[in-house]
This record gives structure tokens, sequence and C-alpha cells, in this order.
């Protein structure tokens, strides 16, 4: 089939023709940005967390009677928990992963003045952590129950003996050295021994860059704030969820339970954002590449409603059914070429200046190949009815005068 | 002429049905995508209380660490909260009209009636012209005077939910309400009031709901309370307990002023760089002076209340839209192309090209509301879509007027635009040569 005479028909009818190109090139260039922003927003949702997320029932209580006393409330409240029937563990934490709000401070491998100091997301737990969030050690063990400060030590505040860090930050502190047996300094000069090296998990943030470089301290939080992690086996936790609201309100007059929910659930808020980005980006897509297959269909039946006297012309002189199909699909996928190669060049444009404007990353060029094989299929599949029906035009069509 | 114009527009519109779906909702997808992204980026940016905003400062001291600045993004930035030593130093001026530090604390709400169980509420420590500061609409009562401030007394605000919950939502000013294990005097209860960015503290999630109770902020001061909000600190010092906190160099306090005029404000900067001068000779405030007043929008720039996510989303929003109208031109221009014959039959019997122009600009324009009023209710669906997605309260993108009257401005301009060009071509079109097929 020779592409000459559909070119220079082409050529006669520029507008339309350059029209349907950059109508391709539009869409491949905001096809494969939103693609691969979305996609950059579902990895980083689904980065590895460590923890058995799924699992995970996270419970708040606050004390306000001048009844109320912490320790003993804590007591009582984990041997409720642990003695539930479908809770794998449960623990006292001054925090929940991932949730959005913790606290950070700076710490140090070595005492000196000038060390450099490594921010990292600490929590206060008992002894038991490790099973309620569903983490592995790689080295070394968790606290002993001896270990764990109660809220009535006096030296609450000043840092405890022993602590449990993140392989990452153990990486950051002691230069990728065995950070096990050594001594994690704060700013104060006080310090604790490493004791055991966690794999690897969140911390409170989501959203910041180092969010594994977690540390655990052994004590209980000061009060009348504290925080349960309830593990429960696989499939109990959404009938433990009121359970343990109501056991615990029963069980206490002198505080309050509230914010009893999965760790699923707190998770999906933090984030929130990105999913909804996503969901926006893929809508947009999907909307776009719905206009542009119709646009594609409109034009296309269009122009041959135009040419019917045309085709009926061919026809009577000897084009045969397939060769008419043939014209309307390689003229369809030279305007969609063209339309790729614009729009090569237009979504890297684009890609760019997101990137200069917003700080979005550097496109991953898979994306671009798999967009322009969905133009190509798109265009494909748009003129594929209008072409078949071009093919019905009767050749005695061509005898007739309007 | 005009709805002479009107109807050949409608005729021709009808004569192809399909055509015109497909340009009515190419128009009205582009539209609807692009104002659904817009009203969320109109409401993140739009001024939260427009009538005062000029004369309410967010002010910042830079107590901050001698070594780095706050923000590393923002070096020149003070910090966004004050400590509490420089909350209460400021609370001495007497340059501002009205001035206020607030911070975050939450209580437990015990009512006297034992069938209404305890409830957790967040409360807002502040002073007593937040409320006039702010414009606060009050129910019943009114806020609290200057000697509730001073004497650190128990009197509380209540918002509307928490006045339904404890007192069935009759007037509780002069009644009691258990905090705690404190008792608390109703001075009012705030009318619904919600600025759909709550921008006297965007410390803690700039679209959070407004606390539901006040409570005067001399009091943390005074007697240790459970603090709630973000807390930052730079120095290495020991805290031990609420009032090494109070003490620290930990910044965790909002301050507002109200100053009416620009030398009013000139006295205030003034009146801060003194203090801050005096501190520095006490050893603190080591970094350069950098004393900050920001207006409300200035303060919302600063803490990036429109993110760059958003941003990005509303570019591509704004592509949407140009790919939805180069479909649209296309299709437009086939059509008005087809039409050549009837053009040339009209040109001929003596229409002049203007004629001819405005005809087929009253049928773009035509298209354009179309795609406007579809635009319109996809903008609704998609709006309530995001809104699920971000789990937002109506505070954020009830649609509003002039948005309504944008996205009709829009679908209509882009319509007209995307006509414009066809409509030209049809007018160069020579009749002679379409007569002669005819």
């Amino acid at each position: 089939m020779e592409f000459r005479p559909i070119l220079s028909a082409m050529l006669r009818n520029k507008t339309g023709s350059i029209l349907v190109a950059l109508q391709i090139a539009l869409t491949l260039s905001i096809v494969v940005n939103c693609m691969f922003l979305a996609k950059q927003r579902i990895d980083h949702v689904n980065r590895p967390t460590g923890m058995d997320v799924d699992n995970i029932i996270s419970v708040r209580s606050m004390g306000f009677g001048t009844d109320y006393d912490h320790d003993r409330t804590i007591d009582n409240d984990l041997r409720l928990l642990r003695e539930m029937p479908g809770v794998i563990s449960a623990s006292h934490s001054s925090g929940l992963p991932m949730n959005g709000s913790g606290s950070a401070n700076g710490f140090a491998g070595s005492p000196d003045e000038d060390a450099s100091r490594v921010t990292a997301n600490y929590y206060h737990v008992d002894e038991r952590m490790l099973d309620s969030l569903g983490t592995t050690l790689a080295a070394g063990r968790m606290f002993r129950d001896v270990e764990i400060r109660r809220a009535d030590n006096e030296l609450l505040n000043r840092m405890p003996q022993q602590v449990v860090i993140t392989q990452a930050l153990a990486d950051k502190l002691f230069d990728g050295e065995p950070a096990l047996g050594k001594r994690m300094y704060d700013g104060l000069g006080e310090s604790a021994e490493v004791v055991g090296i966690l794999e690897h998990m969140y911390g409170a943030w989501v959203g910041w860059s180092d969010f594994d470089q977690v540390a655990m301290f052994p004590q209980r939080t000061e009060g009348p704030h504290i925080r349960y992690i309830v593990r429960a086996e696989p499939g109990k936790r959404d009938e433990l969820i009121p359970l343990i609201e109501k056991t615990l309100a029963d069980s206490d007059r002198t505080r309050l339970i509230r914010g009893v929910s999965s760790m699923e659930e707190t998770t999906r808020n933090s984030y929130e954002g990105d999913f909804a980005i996503a969901v926006t980006l893929s809508v947009a897509v999907g909307l776009l590449l719905g206009v542009t297959g119709l646009g594609i269909v409109g034009l296309a039946s269009f122009t041959v409603r135009q040419r019917t006297k045309q085709i009926g012309t061919r026809r009577a002189i000897g084009a045969r059914k397939r060769d008419i199909i043939r014209y309307f699909l390689i003229e369809n996928w030279l305007m969609t070429t063209i339309g790729i190669v614009l729009g090569t060049v237009l979504t890297i444009a684009i890609n760019y200046s997101l990137a200069s404007a917003f700080n979005t990353d550097q496109l991953n060029y898979g994306f671009l190949v798999a967009g322009m094989f969905m133009l190509w299929l798109l265009g494909f599949m748009a003129v594929a009815e209008p072409a078949r029906r071009a093919a019905q035009v009767s050749p005695a069509i061509a005898t007739r005068t309007v | 002429m005009f709805l002479y114009n009107l109807r050949l527009a409608r005729m021709s519109l009808m004569k192809q049905p399909l055509l015109t779906t497909l340009m009515v909702s190419a128009i009205g997808i582009g539209v609807g995508a692009c104002m659904t992204i817009l009203t969320f980026v109109y409401v993140l940016s739009s001024d939260p209380i427009p009538e005062k905003s000029d004369e309410l400062f967010a002010v910042r001291v830079d107590s901050w660490n001698p070594e780095s600045p706050y923000d590393d993004d923002k070096p020149e930035e003070a910090p966004w909260q004050l400590t509490h030593t420089d909350a209460m130093a400021l609370l001495e001026s007497d340059v501002p009209t009205r001035h206020a530090a607030m911070r975050k604390a939450v209580y437990t709400v015990v009512p006297d009636n034992p069938e209404v169980a305890p409830f957790f509420n967040v409360a807002r420590m502040t002073g007593g012209d937040f409320f006039e500061m702010f414009q606060v609409p009050f129910l019943y009562g009114s806020g609290w005077g200057p000697s509730a401030d001073e004497n650190a007394e128990n009197v509380i605000v209540l918002g509307h939910e928490t006045n339904e919950k404890v007192f069935g939502g009759t007037n509780s000013v002069g009644k009691t309400i258990t905090l705690g294990t404190e008792i608390f005097t109703v001075v009012g209860v705030i009318d619904d009031w919600q600025p759909h960015i709550l921008f006297y503290d965007m410390n803690n999630g700039e679209t959070n709901p407004v606390e539901d109770i006040f409570l005067p902020f001399s009091i943390t001061d005074r007697r240790e309370i459970n603090g709630a909000g973000n807390t930052n600190c730079w120095k290495d010092e020991q805290i031990d307990g609420y009032f090494d906190l109070l003490r620290s160099e930990c910044v965790y306090v909002q301050f507002w002023a109200e100053l009416n005029s620009a030398e009013q404000k000139a006295e205030y900067q003034r009146w801060l760089d003194n203090y801050t001068e005096g501190q520095k000779a006490l050893g603190r405030f080591q970094r350069p002076t950098n004393n900050r007043l920001s207006t409300v929008t200035e303060w919302m720039e600063v803490q990036d209340v429109v993110e760059d996510e958003v941003m990005v989303v509303m570019s591509i929003g704004f592509l949407f839209l140009t790919a939805c109208l180069v479909n649209t031109i296309g299709l437009i221009l086939a059509r008005f192309v087809a039409k050549g014959p009837i053009i040339g039959l009209r040109r001929a019997l003596g229409a002049s090209k203007a004629a001819i122009f405005r005809q087929h600009l009253v049928e773009v324009g035509l298209v354009g509301v179309a795609g406007g009023v579809l635009g319109l209710i996809l903008s609704r669906l998609g709006i309530k879509g995001v809104q699920q997605l971000l789990s937002e309260s109506d505070n954020l993108a009830a649609l509003n007027l002039d948005l309504l009257l944008i996205t009709f401005g829009i679908a209509v301009v882009s319509a007209i635009v995307a006509g414009l060009y066809p409509t030209w071509r049809v007018c160069q079109l020579p009749p002679a040569g379409y007569l002669k097929t005819q």
C-alpha cells in the first residue's frame, strides 16, 4: 500500500490532521506523566512497613479522676487485654507508628560534643512490643520486663539504660559498624546501651525521608495518657475492637478510653493524600483516553461520510474492501505516529518543568514506551469501526450524483 | 438577530447529535476536571477572614538554635511558634489593639448528669482578646475579660457541640462544667464558626475543626495542663516535667496581634526588636534579629497551605483542559467545513462574512454553555469524590458563586476560543466553489 496518496490527502486537509496529531501528543504527555506520578504515589504507599499492620489494634486511655493511678491502670489494662481470646500480644507504648504524631530527638554514637547527631523517632515501650508490632530482631535481644521503668520511677525524664534501634538508625549512628553493645548518646551526655537491632520498621511520619530511623526505650509514659498496641490473630481484629473498648471502659472509671481503631485505618489516613492524588490522576488518565478515543471516532466517522463519493469511486475502479480499510488504518496510524513523536517531546518537557517547579522525580522511560503503545492501540481501536463502515460503501455510489 | 442565530444554531446542532454530544462532553469533561482541582486550590488559598486579614498578624521571634535555622528549606524564616517565656513577655506589650497567645490542650469533660458519659475534648488555651480579634460569633454570652486572663480564672467558652452534649443546647452562661477534676464557669457559647483554614494555628493541621472549648491561656502558666500539638526543641536541656518545659527553649505557642495601621505595626516591630535585643543580653536570641509580623495570607504562604502536590495536579488539570479543547476544535472544524455548501448558498444570497461569523459564534457559544452546564455537574461530582478520598468535612470546597461563574466563564470562553479558528475558516470559504457542486 502506498503512503504517498495518503500523505498527499492528509496534506490537503492539514488543519484536521494537525489537530488529531496534537490531540494525540497532548494525550500522550498527560497520560504518561499522570501514570508516572500515580505509580510513584502507589510505590510510596506500598513500601514494606516491617510490621503486621493488618492485625494491629490501637487503644488510647486518658486518666482524669482524682483517684486515677497511672501504673495501676496500665497493669490492669494489660492483664485484661492479654487474657482476651484472639489476642496474640498487647503492649503499652507512647505512640503508634505511622499515625503522623510522635517524638524525635538527636542522638550520637559517641560522647564527643561535636559528634554528628542523627535524628531518630523514639517510643517508650514494654518488653513485648516486638510481638505486638510483629517486627523482628536482626541481632541482640528485646528488653527484659525488669528493665521497663514504671511511671512512678524518679528517673523517668532521664535516658533509660537500654535501647533497641532499627538497623537504619544503627548504620547512621555507628557508620555501618556493628552496633550491638555500643552506647547511644543524647545531647545531655546521657547514654543507653544498644541491646537489640530491629531489621526494619516505620516511625511515626510516613512522609519523612528518614522514616525508618526508630529507637525504643524501656519505660512507661508519664501519664495520664497511655496507648496500647494489641496484635490480634488473623481475622479476629474487627470483632476484638468493640470488645476491647467495652472491656477497658467498664474496668476503670477514672479514665477515658478512646480511639480504638485498627492500625490499617490509621495508616490509610496517613496516606490519604498520596491515595487521593493517585486516584485523581488515574481518573484523569481514564477520562482523557475516553475523550481522545471518542474524538477520533467522531472525526473518522465524519471523514468517512465526507469521502463517501471518493470511496465509491475507488471501489468502482477496482479497490477491494480491505484496501479501503487499510487506507483509513494507515492514515490514522500516520497521524497517531506524528502525534506520538510530538508527544514524546512534550512528555519530557512537561516532566522536566514539573520536576524543576515542584521537585517531582525524573520520568522513568518505561512509562513513555507503555504510553506510546497505549495510544497506538487506542488510535487503532477508535478508527476500526469507521473504517469498517467505509468499506461497506457500495461502488454504485460513485455513479450517482449528489 | 441573536434569536434567529440561536435558532439556526440549535437546528444545526440537532442535525448531528453524535458530534454535538461529543463536543459538549469534551468541553464538559475538561472543564469539570479542571474546576474540581481549581476549587480545592481556590478554597485552600482564599482568605479565611477577608474583613480583617490585613490587620491580623502572626507574631514570631527568632529564638532558635544559633547553629542552624528553624526550617532548612526556609532559612530566612523565624520559628513557626514561640516559647512560653516569650509569649508571656509579649503579652506585656500595650502596642497592639488586641493580642493573644494560644496553644492546644486536651481535657476530659465530665458532665454533671451521670447519664452522659465523660468525653474527650480538644481545647484552645487563649486570651480573652481572641474572640473579638477573630470576630467569633456568639450564641450566648461573650468572651472573658482581661481580669480573667490576669488571674487565670476558671472561665470557659463552649462550642456548639459541647454545649449541646452537656447542657442540651440551652443558654449555659453562668453554669459550671467539670473538666478533669477542675470546675469552670461558662461565660459564653459560640455560634457555628469554622474558617475553612484554621489560620490561627496551622501548625497542627490547617483544615482541622475549630476547638470546642476555650480557656484562658494564663492557666497554662500557673497549673499543669495536658498540652497537645507540635512541640519543637533545639537546645540540649534537661526537662523534668511540665514547668521545666514552660521555661525551656521549646516552641509550642502561637501568638497573634491586631495592628490597625502601618504606624502601629512599625511601633510593634520596634517593640519586638527591643525585646529580643534585651534577651540577647541575657544570652538568648543568638541568631541575627529576625522578628516577623505576617498577615493571615502571608502566613498561609509561609506555611505552604497549598502544597506542591496540589499545584502539580492543577498544572495537569490545565493540560487536561487544553487536550479536551483541541479535541473540540477538531470536531467543530470538521462540522463547519462540512457546512461549506450551505454557507456558500447563504453567502451567495447576500449574507456578509460578519453575519456568517456571528451566526457560527452563537453556535459555538451554545456548545460552550451546554459544556459549562455539564462541566458544573461533573465538577460537583468530582468535588464530592475528592472530599470522600480526603475524608474532608464540607467546610472545604463548598462551591461558591465566584467559582460557579468561573466554571461557566471557562466553558464558554474555551468553546469560543476553540470555535474561533473554525469559524474564521468557514468565513473564508469562497461561495462560488461550493455552489457549483450543489
